[in-house]
């Protein structure tokens, strides 16, 4: 983040703006990519009228950076509608795409429109490995073809790879294509839990080993020894400071209008089709709760030596059952950078093995009775 | 201060919010980002390519701020010329007419 960004980040916060919106347009998607978090029915989404509305409601608002995903955006046939509504509302616009619809005239479009950028996924460089996670056959090379339409444009591009069990292998050389195509690159080491709360897709988590391979990657993470350092124990500013912008600057809308404080944080603060938006954002008691949390009122945390530098997800901790308690998925990540285990990992295993001081047994009946 | 009229409008491919008293800019040239003071957030504002930028300055910058009109004009010519260079803002000496999909009155 630019210094210019962060300090407009600060000032956001001081005056209680939400400087940055993440509105999924749909949860319908052309792809069924097996790590997906979202269910893919249409429940009701919002209507074109409700959107501009609702953009128009951001606006007001002070939101600068909105972000439209999904779903998949293309599958919209108001989406161009959308976007232009939001452009002539001066957003600044990151769009979330796979990619699979745009052809020259969609990537002309979105230049004339002044998109920021544009997020492509690429899960792999081999199209046998891409297209079994996306199941569908022949996606990786008509996302390729779509990031060359819009490079040719001039516009920005970000190949965003998401590491698990299929693709650990690949990141290299998705970074290298990424390069080669003139986009930017950016890797997600963490598969997240269905917004439902089903966390049966965790199991695609690369796991330990590739988080400890790839926290050593000095391509990656620059210098290994400074990264993987342990902690320096937690001083007074990490104890008060925020987890992330959940929530302070920066907010989810879902398809349905549902308000949240980020995509992965599904605890639901209003409805944008009933409420409206600044409403929302001042006055919901859940978002209240949201901003009170600091690491020196959790329980664990701010015990653990991982407090300084832990990038706890409290969304995360929330779909654990606790938005004050611990992410397991990132202290499973300060395990795999120091070698340190964090407080919560080692509750989990002293749950894990539970000392057997008694043990019941039912007699087996006996004939007759 | 010249005796050309210039006329000045808002370049459509940027983006723009107000925050507090200022106006946050991301130009559609790098994505780069800028901040404009409370003048020149007044300027930008009222960039609509059908005023005169002495009009502007006259109108909306002279009355709320105790400055010569003779400085706050060559002030304001080179604010708009530096801001054009970065692609945030249009300059011509004809009136500027509002693209097909006209960005509107930045909130």
């Amino acid at each position: 983040m630019s210094s210019l960004m962060q300090e407009m980040g600060d000032r956001a916060l001081r005056l209680g703006v939400p400087l940055s919106v993440q509105l999924d347009l749909t949860y319908r998607c052309n792809e069924k990519c097996v790590h997906c978090y979202l269910d893919h029915d249409d429940h009701g989404e919002m209507t074109t009228a409700e959107i501009k509305h609702l953009l128009e409601e951001m606006a007001e608002a002070g939101v600068f950076i909105l972000t439209l995903s999904g779903g998949e955006i293309f599958l919209r046939k108001d989406f161009f509608e959308i976007l232009e509504c939001a452009r002539a509302l001066t957003f600044c616009i990151k769009l979330k795409t796979n990619a699979v619809l745009i052809r020259e005239a969609q990537a002309a479009r979105l230049r004339d429109l002044g998109v920021e950028s544009i997020q492509v996924s690429i899960y792999s460089h081999r199209p046998e490995v891409h297209d079994t996670i996306t199941k569908v056959k022949g996606s990786l090379q008509r996302s390729i073809n779509a990031i060359r339409f819009l490079k040719s444009q001039g516009l920005k591009v970000v190949v965003a790879n998401v590491l698990m069990t299929e693709n650990m292998q690949d990141y290299h050389d998705v970074r290298e294509l990424a390069g080669e195509l003139g986009a930017a690159y950016t890797l997600d080491p963490t598969v997240t839990p269905m917004m439902d709360g089903d966390r049966s897709i965790l199991n695609l988590n690369a796991g330990e080993s590739a988080l400890h391979s790839l926290f050593r990657d000095e391509t990656f993470v620059g210098n290994a020894g400074e990264f993987c350092a342990p902690p320096p124990p937690p001083d007074a500013d990490s104890m008060a400071s925020l987890p992330c912008s959940a929530g302070h600057t920066a907010c989810y809308v879902s398809p349905y209008g549902e308000f949240y404080p980020c995509v992965q944080f599904p605890l639901s603060c209003g409805n944008v089709r009933q409420e409206r938006f600044i409403d929302i954002w001042r006055n919901s008691e859940q978002l209240k709760e949201v901003r009170s949390i600091r690491l020196k009122d959790l329980s664990g945390c701010s015990q653990c030596a991982h407090g300084s530098t832990c990038t706890r997800c409290p969304g995360l901790a929330f779909m654990e059952g606790n938005m004050r308690g611990p992410s397991t998925a990132d202290c499973e990540k300060s395990f795999a950078r120091t070698g340190i285990p964090s407080v919560n990992l080692l509750a989990k295993k002293d749950k894990a093995y539970p000392p057997r001081l008694v043990q019941i047994q039912i007699a087996p009946a006996t004939a007759g009775n | 201060m010249t005796n050309r009229k210039l006329y000045v409008a808002r370049s459509p491919r940027i983006a723009a919010r107000k925050l507090g008293e200022e106006m946050l800019v991301m130009s559609g040239q790098g994505s780069t980002l800028f901040t404009l003071n409370p003048t020149a957030t007044i300027l930008w504002q009222a960039a609509d390519g059908a005023t005169p930028l002495d009009e502007i300055v006259e109108r909306r910058i002279c009355s709320e701020f105790e400055v010569k009109p003779e400085e706050a004009m060559r002030d304001a010519e080179a604010l708009a010329e530096d801001l054009a260079k970065h692609g945030i803002l249009l300059i011509s000496e004809q009136p500027i007419p509002k693209p097909v999909s006209s960005v509107q009155e930045s909130r």
